[in-house]
């Protein structure tokens, strides 16, 4: 994997998560109180940096085979998930992953909820808020850049890519005020998935002590061919939700030539 | 003190295997089944993982959609 793949990947991965927290903490910014909801992302990052500080290090330490098993394994599973999601939503079983739906939710649950402050912090709604959308986003953020990071030994690079996601959605996002639903936010997850699933099958299978037919370049041909499956799978599917569809509304309607 | 431990393994949980752990174990099991047939076998199984993975998918989504059709 060269570096611009590494960073590219990184880069879009984080983004999508960046843009998820963004939402949230508009939400809570807007419709609560800044001050609150900048503690509460404040609190997140600390804890996020100190996540950061343990993991990464004691990564280093652990050879690299074993590593590649452990975190092929769970990047295979993360990535099933992001990509059992995408083709549910691509289909049509699934309603598409809409930020402006998602905001106005939140903003509707913070107008109503109560106000008051605890410990040092004027309001607690916002500042939980806040603290969960930034901890929970940044969690999966610093996951992807760790495990693509340390498995391609350029733990900088991967570093550079996510806080560059990061940067970018805040500062378009803060400069809009308003939640990026233009951002083509399946379509992105789709992509996201198809490499960590992908990357997550090599390491994985690595690490169990496979040797790739061609090495590194085997990734080249896993990666399309998990393209192709997806996208099989979402056609199959979206052909069974429309064949649903069209029974449905075939059923409403009153038979040409019947006596009803 | 148990309710804390128990939200916290269950945001994990929810964190990693997500929706449907049926992946997970597909997963673990390929990757199980790998390394027994590379180090017990000599066999170079490269091609089990994938094929696992695809399988995988097919089966969470058919579970998730079989109630919808």
């Amino acid at each position: 994997m060269n570096s611009l793949a590494l960073f590219l990947t990184v880069f879009i991965a984080c983004a999508v998560e960046a843009v998820e927290a963004l939402t949230i903490v508009l939400a809570a910014g807007l419709t609560r109180e800044w001050r609150s909801t900048f503690q509460g992302m404040a609190a997140a990052l600390a804890v996020l940096a100190v996540i950061v500080a343990v993991v990464g290090p004691a990564l280093t330490l652990v050879p690299l085979t074993g590593l590649r098993l452990v975190v092929g394994a769970l990047l295979a599973v993360f990535g099933l998930q992001w990509l059992r999601k995408a083709i549910l939503r691509a289909s049509g079983y699934k309603g598409l992953h809409d930020e402006e739906a998602i905001y106005t939710r939140q903003v509707t649950a913070a107008q109503a909820a109560a106000g008051g402050g605890r410990r040092g912090v004027r309001d607690w709604y916002a500042f939980t808020l806040a603290f969960k959308g930034v901890l929970l986003e940044g969690l999966e953020v610093v996951f992807i850049a760790i495990t693509f990071g340390d498995n391609q030994q350029n733990l900088g690079l991967a570093a550079v890519g996510a806080v560059a996601a990061v940067i970018v959605v805040a500062v378009v996002g803060f400069a809009v005020r308003a939640p990026l639903s233009r951002v083509p936010e399946n379509t992105l997850k789709f992509v996201v998935g198809i490499m960590l699933t992908s990357f997550g099958v090599f390491w994985g299978a690595e690490g169990a002590g496979v040797s790739w037919p061609g090495h590194d370049a085997a990734l080249l041909v896993l990666i399309p061919v998990m393209l192709l499956v997806a996208l099989g799978y979402t056609a199959l599917l979206r052909r069974a939700h429309e064949a649903v569809a069209t029974a449905g509304a075939q059923a409403v309607q009153p038979v040409e030539g019947s006596t009803v | 003190m148990t309710r804390w431990l128990r939200s916290f393994g269950a945001f994990w949980y929810d964190f990693v295997i997500g929706d449907d752990w049926r992946g997970a174990a597909v997963v673990a099991g390929g990757l199980a089944a790998t390394a027994l047939l590379v180090h017990a076998a000599a066999v170079n199984a490269w091609w089990l993982l994938p094929v696992c993975v695809v399988a995988a998918l097919g089966w969470s989504l058919r579970r998730a959609t079989a109630g919808k059709r």
